[in-house]
This record gives structure tokens, C-alpha cells and sequence, in this order.
């Protein structure tokens, strides 16, 4: 068995009296893609809230690559290696579809803070090569210079994809990067998945699209009502009849 | 929106620095052209530029940058007493010890954003108002203001030469700083902050700046500790503060409390936004007009609105002086408020919006084949 990269262990939260998560115990293996369904309100999204500390659990520990990480600042633990993609794109609208994704690059590269206020933009060659490159590969290069607030909703999702791709975390986790696209589009970002797949990068993703679920996922946990009810291969969890129970109602995938 | 390359910098660097210097020539024929108003010009425009790097590009509104102009003030009137009338250890002194205070101030008040922000900051100089006027007054000398003194210690100067008879005038190695050569002086040092913030403002640190103001929260997931970089933009723009107040005291070497109080905030606060809040040009051109209509408007009088109005039937002449009299003299801030009114609500990018509106309606170009044909589709789409 390969390494465990996150391992969510006995996690709890409550809001008010509404049991967000409940004792939820989660295994992510290195360079699988790993996918979370599970029907509304199961607490896909707090889950990973949680992971990126941007919600604290009442108990329970979260370990990414043998540390724990729980009570880290959000920007410690995206420099340790976790970089995500949220459910309502959060880029920055005011600034150019290039700045956007130097942003994250100039993070990569220099750390959490860094004073380098009398190097101009321009002679930072590689990596306004590297934000080009990485336009040109979801298909957004012809508008680099526009501001990205003037971008369609799936374009902003795609952007905020090259945006965590570009600094080649250890762990990428996407809050259904498809919702709200087009067929066309969403087709197009299923290639990007499977390119980044190619790459060995961990990646979680949550997706209520069962069609991207199953063209990239490697292993398939639901979760319903704060537990993990089921996990598997695809193949498992299509005949899992407890699935179907609590995520269809009954009927058949 | 394109980043400048450094050589396009450097050509407005060279522009912006001959139209400073030639300030006294082209401003002549427009009643401006005389060493006073230029040096105010000159020390508000870089007070100006230093409260845009904070606001413009972090987004974070401080009312209380007057505490740093004077902080600024203070230490240079102190730096002639007790060594030197020279202005460069003033400003040097003033640099750094309003540095020292903005990183104190900057490292409360950044704990909130927004509003709260704006109000720890307002607070924080009106404390700062209030206690010249008391427990500081043996450094701050009250209500009297600052002022120079003949029997003032001044060690440096003192050890190289005899004290003279009268009152010693600040100086640079022998340069009076008053006339022409005291706006000189000024512009010189406007021109190195003008440079200084147009560097800032295309580095990759100004770049994350903006990005700050932007998305505060895609910052922290994307691995950026936001705090120290808006404490390092907060403490530049309080330095820029306390080198205009360092340069209000060597042109008239007396330091009043007045200059703290919180209308001198809000001053600068409405100079940036006219100009366009965010735009390297702007706040100097906000400084420009602010400052110029002050000028004339605070001059006008009674007197010289009856004779302005001369032309007109006596009883219309009359009729008008009695509308206009409120907004000049003392009441031309009824003049700015109205002008302050107007430019918010109708350009909300503040001067240099104007400009841009105006240089695309040059631009307009009749719309290609294919946008026309989609629209007549529209159209008749709507018509079907």
C-alpha cells in the first residue's frame, strides 16, 4: 500500500446543534484522485474547510504528509502543500488573467512574505513565462491581459484551476470544479483533470457530475449525514446498494 | 491592462521630473507661478503620493495620516533647536521616527479591516491631537506651537561657527529654504518619491498589494501572510507623511498641533480620491486643484466679487454677490464640498477617469461587421 498524504481522524463540528461532521475518519493515498460524493448538506464543503483551516473542528485530528495541521494559519498550510479550489470562484477580478496567476507563482516561489519592492514586474521573465504557459493550457492565453472580474463563470473556475496548478501542490483539492459549465466546457476541464492526473499529483475533488466523477476518479468515498457511509474503487461503489440507498433514493446509477 | 516595461517607466520618470521642475514657468499665467504655493504644491503632493501607496493600493482607508505630518513636523522644529539648522538630519530624523510611530499605530489598527480600521486610525490621531495639547506639551509647547528660539542649543552648528544676532533660517549647506530654492528642494525630493512609489507600483510587491485589496481571502489560501505586507505599505505611507510634515517645518520652521487634526486627514483622503484613488498621477493632480482653487477662492472677498460682476445691472450684481459671497473667503470648503459632490457621483475613478473617458471617445472606432450584425439580430429578435 502506497503512502497516506491527509488523513482526516475521528473529526467533529457542530453548528449550534446541527452535527456538520461526525466522527469522520478519511484516508487520502499519494497520486490517487480521490472523489467525495454524497448528497446536499453532507458536509462535503466543511470537510474541507477543515482541511485548509479555514474552520477549526471540535475534535478530531487532520494530518497531511505526517503533520498535523489543524490550528495553522490558512497561508501556512497552503505553503506546506495544499492548494484548493473553492465551490464560488475566488480570484482576484481586479487584476489582469496573468497577474491572477503570478500571484500564486510569486507564492510558490518566495514564501509567505517577501519585500522585493525595486524589481520591476517585467524582468521577472520566468515567471510571466510560466503564468503564459499555463493560460495557454485551459485555453484563456488570448485574453492574459483583460481583467478577470469581465470573465463567464466557468472561465473563472478554469482560472482558479491554473491558479492552484501553477504552484504544483502536493495536494489539490477541487469543490466541483465543474458546477455551473457547459458540457463543452466541462468536458474541456475533465481532459485538464486527467492531463494533471498524468502528473502523479493527489488530488480530492467533490462533484456531483457522476460522469466526471467516474472518468477520473482512482477511489470514491460517500459521504452522507458527517460520516463516510462507503469507499472504494468506482466499481465498488456503483454496486454498493447503501449508496444508492442514501445518495439516490434508491435508484440505479 | 499591461504591466510598463521599466525603459516606458523611465520616459515618464523623465517627463513627470520636467514638468515638476518647470512648475514656476508654466504655472505664471495661471496666478500660481509664485514659491509659497508651489512649495505647497510640492510637500502635499508628496504627502499625496505616500497616503495613495496605503489606500490606493491596499484599499485600506486611514484617516489618521495627519498624526504621522505632525510627528514629521515636530521632530524636524526639534532637530533645529537642538543640533543643526540644516534640513537634512530634520528630514532624516522625522523619516524614521514617523516610520517608528506608523509601525506602532499600523500594527494595532491593522488587526481590523474596513470600517473599524478607518475609526482605530481616526482615534489613534485625534489622541495624538489631544495630548499636544496636554501631556505632551513639554515637547509639543501647546497651543504657542513650536517655535525657534535664539538661545536654542543647536550643538552641531554651534561647535563650527559663532551664533549670529538674529533668528537662524533652515538651510541646506548654506541654501536658504525659503523662495525659490526652497521649492526646488521640494520638488527634487517629490521627484524621488514619485519615483519611489512608481517602482513600488510595478514590483511584484505592489502587484500583491493589489491583489490584497482585490481578494483578501484568495491571498491567505494562496499562501500569503497578508499582515506584514500591509504593515510595510502602512509604515511607507506614514513616512511619506512625515517627510511632507519635516518639509512643512523647514519652510516655516514652527510646528502646531493643528496640523494633526483630523481635517487634515480627510484632506488627503479628498485629494486622492479626486485625482483617482489607485492611479500614480492622480493624487498629485487632486493636490493640484485642491490646493490651486483654495487659493483663489480663499482670496476672493466681497469686494472683488462686486467687481468681478461690474458688467451686470446693479441690483443683478448685488443679487449675485449675496448667492456666491458664501462659497469664497473663508467658505470656498462649501466650494470644494460641492466640486467633492459632484466628481463621486459622476466619476467615481475621480480625475484621471475623466481623462479616460475622454481619450476613448477619440479612440471610437465604428463597430466591426460582425458586433454590428449580432446587434441588428438583437433587434429584430426583439421585434419578432
Amino acid at each position: 500500500m502506497s503512502n497516506i498524504i491527509l488523513e482526516i481522524d475521528n473529526v467533529q463540528k457542530s453548528f449550534g446543534g446541527l452535527k456538520a461532521l461526525h466522527n469522520l475518519n478519511l484516508q487520502v493515498e499519494e497520486g490517487k484522485v480521490h472523489a467525495i460524493i454524497g448528497p446536499n448538506g453532507a458536509g462535503k464543503s466543511t470537510m474541507l474547510n477543515v482541511c485548509i483551516g479555514r474552520l477549526a473542528p471540535d475534535s478530531g485530528v487532520v494530518t497531511f504528509n505526517g503533520e498535523n495541521v489543524l490550528g495553522k494559519q490558512p497561508h501556512e498550510i497552503n505553503q506546506a502543500g495544499i492548494s484548493r479550489v473553492f465551490q464560488t470562484p475566488e480570484i482576484f477580478p481586479d487584476l489582469s488573467l496573468l497577474q491572477n496567476v503570478m500571484i500564486p507563482a510569486f507564492a510558490k516561489r518566495e514564501g509567505s512574505f517577501r519585500f522585493n519592492m525595486f524589481s520591476n514586474l517585467c524582468s521577472e521573465k520566468e515567471v510571466m513565462d510560466e503564468a503564459s504557459h499555463i493560460l495557454h493550457d485551459i485555453g484563456l492565453n488570448e485574453q492574459e491581459h483583460d481583467h478577470a472580474g469581465s470573465l463567464s463563470r466557468g472561465d473563472k473556475r478554469r482560472l482558479e484551476l491554473a491558479m492552484c496548478l501553477i504552484q504544483h501542490p502536493k495536494l489539490l483539492l477541487l469543490d466541483e470544479p465543474t458546477a455551473g459549465m457547459a458540457r463543452h466546457d466541462t468536458n474541456r476541464t475533465i481532459e485538464l483533470l486527467k492531463k494533471i492526473k498524468e502528473t502523479g499529483m493527489t488530488k480530492v475533488i467533490i462533484e456531483h457530475d457522476m460522469h466526471v466523477v467516474f472518468s477520473v476518479a482512482d477511489h470514491i468515498s460517500v459521504l452522507a449525514q458527517g460520516t463516510i457511509i462507503a469507499s472504494g474503487t468506482p466499481d465498488d461503489i456503483r454496486g454498493n446498494p447503501k449508496v444508492q440507498e442514501a445518495y439516490l433514493g434508491g435508484a440505479h446509477l | 491592462m499591461t504591466i510598463p516595461s521599466f525603459k516606458k517607466d523611465m520616459f515618464v520618470m523623465l517627463i513627470f521630473s520636467a514638468v515638476i521642475l518647470t512648475m514656476p514657468m508654466w504655472l505664471k499665467p495661471l496666478g500660481a507661478g509664485y514659491p509659497d504655493l508651489l512649495q505647497k504644491f510640492a510637500i502635499f503632493g508628496i504627502f499625496a503620493v505616500g497616503y495613495n501607496i496605503l489606500f490606493g493600493l491596499t484599499g485600506y482607508l486611514s484617516f489618521g495620516h495627519a498624526a504621522f505630518l505632525g510627528v514629521g513636523s515636530y521632530t524636524a522644529v526639534w532637530s533645529f533647536k537642538l543640533l543643526t539648522m540644516n534640513v537634512l538630519p530634520a528630514i532624516l530624523f522625522s523619516v524614521v521616527l514617523s516610520g517608528i510611530v506608523a509601525a506602532i499605530i499600523g500594527f494595532i489598527s491593522l488587526r481590523r479591516s474596513g470600517i473599524y480600521f478607518s475609526i482605530l486610525t481616526l482615534a489613534f490621531a485625534q489622541m495624538f491631537y489631544n495630548m499636544a495639547y496636554s501631556v505632551l506639551t513639554p515637547v509639543t509647547n501647546g497651543e504657542t506651537g513650536l517655535q525657534l528660539a535664539r538661545t536654542d542649543p543647536r550643538i552641531i552648528d554651534n561647535m563650527l561657527s559663532e551664533a549670529g544676532a538674529g533668528l537662524p533660517s533652515p538651510g541646506l549647506f548654506g541654501i536658504q529654504m525659503s523662495g525659490y530654492s526652497g521649492f526646488y528642494f521640494c520638488a527634487v525630493l517629490l521627484i524621488i518619491a514619485f519615483f519611489i512609489s512608481q517602482r513600488i507600483f510595478h514590483s511584484p510587491f505592489g502587484m500583491k498589494l493589489q491583489a490584497i485589496k482585490s481578494n483578501q481571502t484568495r491571498m491567505k489560501y494562496t499562501g500569503y501572510n497578508t499582515r506584514p505586507y500591509l504593515l510595510t505599505a502602512f509604515v511607507i505611507s506614514g513616512m511619506y507623511a512625515g517627510l511632507a510634515g519635516a518639509l512643512m517645518a523647514t519652510t516655516d520652521p514652527l510646528a502646531g498641533a493643528e496640523r494633526m487634526q483630523w481635517t487634515a486627514s480627510g484632506e488627503v483622503v479628498l485629494m486622492t480620491i479626486l485625482g483617482g484613488v489607485g492611479t500614480l498621477i492622480g493624487p498629485l493632480l487632486g493636490v493640484g486643484i485642491i490646493k490651486y482653487f483654495e487659493n483663489i477662492f480663499s482670496a476672493l472677498n466681497e469686494q472683488a466679487l462686486l467687481a468681478a460682476y461690474s458688467f451686470m445691472p446693479d441690483w443683478l450684481a448685488k443679487m449675485m454677490v449675496t448667492i456666491t459671497s458664501p462659497f469664497v473667503g473663508e467658505g470656498w470648503h462649501l466650494t470644494l464640498g460641492a466640486l467633492f459632490v459632484i466628481i463621486v457621483v459622476f466619476l467615481p475613478g475621480g480625475i484621471m477617469e475623466g481623462l479616460g473617458k475622454i481619450k476613448n471617445l477619440f479612440r471610437k472606432r465604428p463597430p466591426d461587421p460582425v458586433e454590428k450584425t449580432l446587434v441588428e439580430g438583437q433587434i429584430q429578435e426583439e421585434k419578432a
